[in-house]
């Protein structure tokens, strides 16, 4: 244990060492995100203490995406708008390296792939579904996998596809590809997912 | 208080040789002194069995006392739990009795807590926690959809409050409130709720494009901080209670896990200077503003901050190959303590007691521990993978 302890902060130095010789500095390209979704209200239960949660509807309440705040949001759809295939782009799936939000060089052709579908049919719109493996806290990984969510999103926005057309969603840890605990299993689950949106007929 | 300032000495002179020498070795026995008293008061229990006995111990236990032979003990705890509970304290170097009191009208265990509290407060004049309640999320897998539950502090009495079968995040008390904000996927996206748990109404308080999670409540519960994603990065926001008046409060790399200041004036939040930083932990005027950097040296991967009620503690998750809780004065005058293995930390009323999750195999569960006494209990389990405590304040 005190080894760990004296080991473990060189190991990451050394791992922060070469991660920072490994980079270009770049400041983070940002692009606010568009849409909304429809704002609900919980039902009235009603009755007792600890009383469980109403189901969800669609209207009313407040926190949501308006003028109010951030950046423009110019459009106004949601993934559930869409009918989601996931089989279309599911070959282009791309990986990350561990606790890092960068897209790795080998990926492009996947992500090129990924701008074509699009190009190809302007009524399609793209969902990113952005993963981790289980290391790090909950929260922390919920926040690293929108970031890898986002970092796709801003690729394809360079190669050409509007970011309007890109929602992202962050599932942390909670949607493993493989459920194991090894190292191919948390690499197999550090991830961007890639859903092609049709128009509902 | 000499001891205490003995302590406080010994220690400095510790963290200057070992900051001297090699700054990455970091003695806990030492450092450990720094918050205070360390060595549990000494009490013997008798006539109490089963569920009152284990109540009385465990409650005692995660507030610093220790139970030893009559003969070794400061306080003899005396009665019986057998129906209503009885029990008597006395305190055996003042020769008289401190507590004598009987409790009916609930079950066993809330009598022992009752029972419990009153122990506490007789002895050392601060308020116990033995009928606090938790909030925290269940996934029966490990991973994916779960529920939030509430149940005491213990772990007793869990109840899901939620039926949605979705993933779920992060649920924190309106205070002085039976309510939760927690973030729920229910809706296909990360938003964060309201749930007012008398009437079991819900309200959408951040469904914005992208990530709403990692809600907490300013100490008045007028106000939430939150990480959006909404701008194409992850930053904090507050936002009133109802979900109105947004506004952006940081703009740095990778914002996350905020919690209040208790006279709410600071939101403390896990961020990067830039890209190639480390993360801190640092803190921002409520409204916005020039964040400062608190000093975690010695705890790499500082996240999940919570600031203690009486404003004197921040604990908080290291991250080296495992979790590590830790705890550092909020006003950054020595660097942090290490505690235990685990993550999530999350104040008691008392300012002293802290609950948290660990794991155990390939699921976490929730424990409670006595930050000044390094003692501490397993909570009792709820289905499967038990994470993310909020303590009711």
């Amino acid at each position: 244990m005190k080894m760990n302890q004296m080991i473990f902060p060189l190991v990451f130095t050394l791992a922060a060492a070469l991660a920072t010789t490994g980079c270009k500095h770049k400041p983070p390209m940002v692009t606010p995100i568009p849409g909304s979704l429809p704002p609900i209200v919980g039902n009235d239960a009603g009755g007792n203490t600890l009383n469980q949660g109403g189901t969800l509807g669609d209207t009313g309440g407040t926190g949501v995406n308006t003028q109010q705040g951030g950046g423009p949001l110019p459009n106004d759809w949601t993934p559930d708008m869409m009918n989601q295939d996931r089989a279309a782009l599911a070959a282009y799936t791309i990986h990350f390296s561990f606790d890092s939000a960068a897209i790795q060089g080998g990926e492009q052709m996947n992500l090129s792939a990924v701008a074509s579908a699009l190009s190809a049919n302007q009524s399609d719109k793209l969902l990113i579904e952005g993963n981790c493996d289980e290391r790090g806290t909950e929260e922390y990984n919920r926040a690293l996998g929108e970031r890898r969510a986002l970092a796709a999103r801003e690729a394809l926005a360079r190669a050409g596809v509007s970011p309007d057309r890109i929602r992202t969603i962050s599932y942390g840890k909670d949607k493993p590809a493989d459920p194991g605990h090894d190292n191919a299993a948390w690499a197999k689950n550090r991830r961007d997912d890639f859903i092609l949106l049709h128009p509902k007929p | 208080m000499k001891k205490i300032i003995l302590n406080i000495a010994i220690v400095g002179l510790a963290a200057f040789a070992f900051t001297t020498a090699r700054a990455q070795e970091i003695n806990i026995d030492t450092t450990i002194k720094v918050m205070g008293q360390t060595k549990p008061i000494p009490v013997a229990l008798s006539g109490f069995t089963g569920e009152a006995a284990e109540v009385l111990k465990f409650d005692l236990t995660v507030q610093g006392f220790s139970f030893v032979a009559p003969e070794a003990a400061q306080y003899l705890i005396n009665g019986t739990g057998a129906g209503n509970v009885t029990g008597s304290v006395t305190d055996k170097f003042a020769k008289k009795v401190v507590l004598s009191r009987t409790y009916n009208g609930a079950g066993t265990r809330r009598l022992a807590h009752a029972f419990a509290d009153d122990i506490v407060e007789a002895v050392t004049g601060k308020k116990g926690i033995g009928q606090t309640k938790i909030a925290f999320k269940a996934q029966p897998t490990g991973y994916g959809a779960g529920e939030i539950y509430v149940a005491d502090f213990d772990g007793h009495n869990a109840k899901a409050i939620t039926t949605d079968n979705a993933i779920v995040a992060k649920p924190a008390w309106a205070p002085g409130k039976l309510a939760l904000y927690y973030t729920s996927y229910a809706r296909g996206n990360p938003d964060i709720y309201y749930h007012d748990l008398t009437t079991g109404r819900r309200r959408l308080v951040a469904g914005y494009s992208g990530l709403n999670t990692s809600a907490a409540v300013s100490p008045d519960g007028s106000k939430i901080a939150m990480v959006l994603s909404k701008s194409g990065s992850d930053n904090i926001w507050t936002c009133n209670a109802d979900g109105t008046g947004l506004k952006r409060i940081t703009s740095g790399v990778e914002d996350s896990s905020p919690c209040w200041s208790p006279d709410g004036q600071w939101i403390c939040f896990a961020t990067k200077q830039n890209n190639n930083d480390r993360r801190r932990l640092a803190k921002v005027a409520a409204g916005g503003g020039a964040v400062h950097y608190l000093n975690t040296t010695g705890t790499p991967n500082p996240t999940e901050p919570d600031w203690s009620p009486d404003g004197k503690w921040i604990a908080f998750t290291s991250q080296m190959r495992d979790f590590n809780i830790c705890v550092m004065p909020a006003d950054g005058s020595r660097p942090p303590t290490l505690l235990v293995t685990g993550q999530a930390p999350s104040w008691a009323p008392n300012s002293r007691t802290l609950v948290y999750n660990h794991a155990l195999g390939y699921r976490e569960v929730l424990s409670v521990l006595d930050v000044f006494t390094k003692q501490y209990k397993d909570c009792a389990r709820a289905a499967g993978s038990n994470s993310q405590p909020a303590w009711a304040k």
